[in-house]
């Protein structure tokens, strides 16, 4: 009966919280978010604090471009919105669009990592921008990489589920996985607001 | 007579919750065309190169309200049930707070 129930796809305005099971992931998601957004404040501040430690290497107003950075933004901008409309695909039930919206964030996704592979692969190899070359260096990577580390395990998770669900529909037992996966994403998308505001054009500014 | 009045009901609910998804989905169009708009006027200003005093309040001011439409809408913050999460994000956004400022005025004695 319970099973049944799960795997019906007809579905209440809600899917994403219709379960007891639904709810816990929802709520335990957003406890996540919460100590992710102190995680994150941890790094911002160090990086704040050592911004300007930069020894004999580049400081970050001769090292950050703008174009690069402005693609980058709107690329995930846009891919939160794209999720945004897998969401309503999926509270729509309907299968077959929401994984179209989630295929293209994840290319949206793929193709941002993509950048910013290619961004820190520049500042290494043209601008002697190492890990270990200063504390600034030390601090914008940690931050930096530990958002784009995010970005990949955003874009797995994403395509874990699109493969396991691929030809089950949407139902109650899946939808809070769909939904939390694309909090997860917002989320990614809200702490890069706050690096491309304070890492690029506070550093461009100086 | 039971059943058509459920079917009734039940087809003015539908009707009522796609109407809502509807509504929902324009709220979230404009905050994505807000958040471009933010985006675009913090690019702008530090490209016009004025005083960094005048620049770095604004464009950080426009980080937090770009991800207040970011949390309120895209992550539906504002729809209702989500009491516990508005609560964990704002403790979380106190620790963070609490946090960068102890960071950078730290420095201070070095």
């Amino acid at each position: 009966m319970a099973d049944e129930l799960l795997k019906s796809t007809n579905l209440p305005h809600d899917p994403e919280r219709a379960t007891l099971e639904g709810k816990n992931k929802f709520l335990g998601f957003w406890f996540f978010l919460g100590g992710e957004t102190v995680l994150f404040a941890s790094l911002f501040g160090t990086y704040l604090a050592l911004k300007n430690s930069h020894l004999d290497g580049v400081p970050a107003s001769e090292l950050f471009g703008l174009g690069l950075v402005f693609i980058m933004t709107m690329i995930l901008l846009t891919s939160s919105l794209t999720s945004v409309y897998a969401m309503y695909h999926m509270k729509n039930n309907a299968p077959k669009k929401m994984m179209l919206w989630l295929g293209i964030t994840v290319l949206l996704g793929l193709s941002f990592l993509g950048l910013e592979i290619y961004e820190f692969n520049h500042y290494v190899n043209d601008y002697g921008h190492g890990f270990t070359t200063s504390a600034f260096s030390s601090a914008f990577y940690a931050l930096v990489g530990f958002h784009g580390a995010h970005v990949a395990f955003g874009l797995g998770w994403f395509i874990l589920l699109m493969v396991r669900n691929w030809k089950r529909g949407i139902n109650l037992y899946n939808a809070p996985k769909f939904y939390i996966a694309s909090l997860y994403w917002h989320f990614i998308d809200v702490v890069w607001v706050f690096i491309f505001t304070v890492v690029y054009l506070m550093g461009v500014v100086g | 007579m039971v059943d058509q009045n459920y079917s009734t009901n039940q087809t003015e609910k539908d009707l009522f919750y796609k109407e809502k998804k509807k509504e929902e989905m324009k709220h979230q169009v404009v905050t994505f065309a807000m958040m471009i708009i933010f985006t675009l006027i913090a690019f702008g200003i530090v490209m016009a190169d004025v005083s960094k005093m005048f620049t770095i309040p604004i464009i950080i001011v426009l980080a937090i309200v770009q991800v207040g439409f970011q949390f309120f809408y895209f992550m539906h913050m504002s729809n209702e049930g989500h009491t516990w999460p508005v609560t964990m994000i704002f403790s979380g956004i106190f620790a963070a707070f609490l946090t960068v400022l102890a960071l950078t005025t730290i420095v201070w004695w070095g």
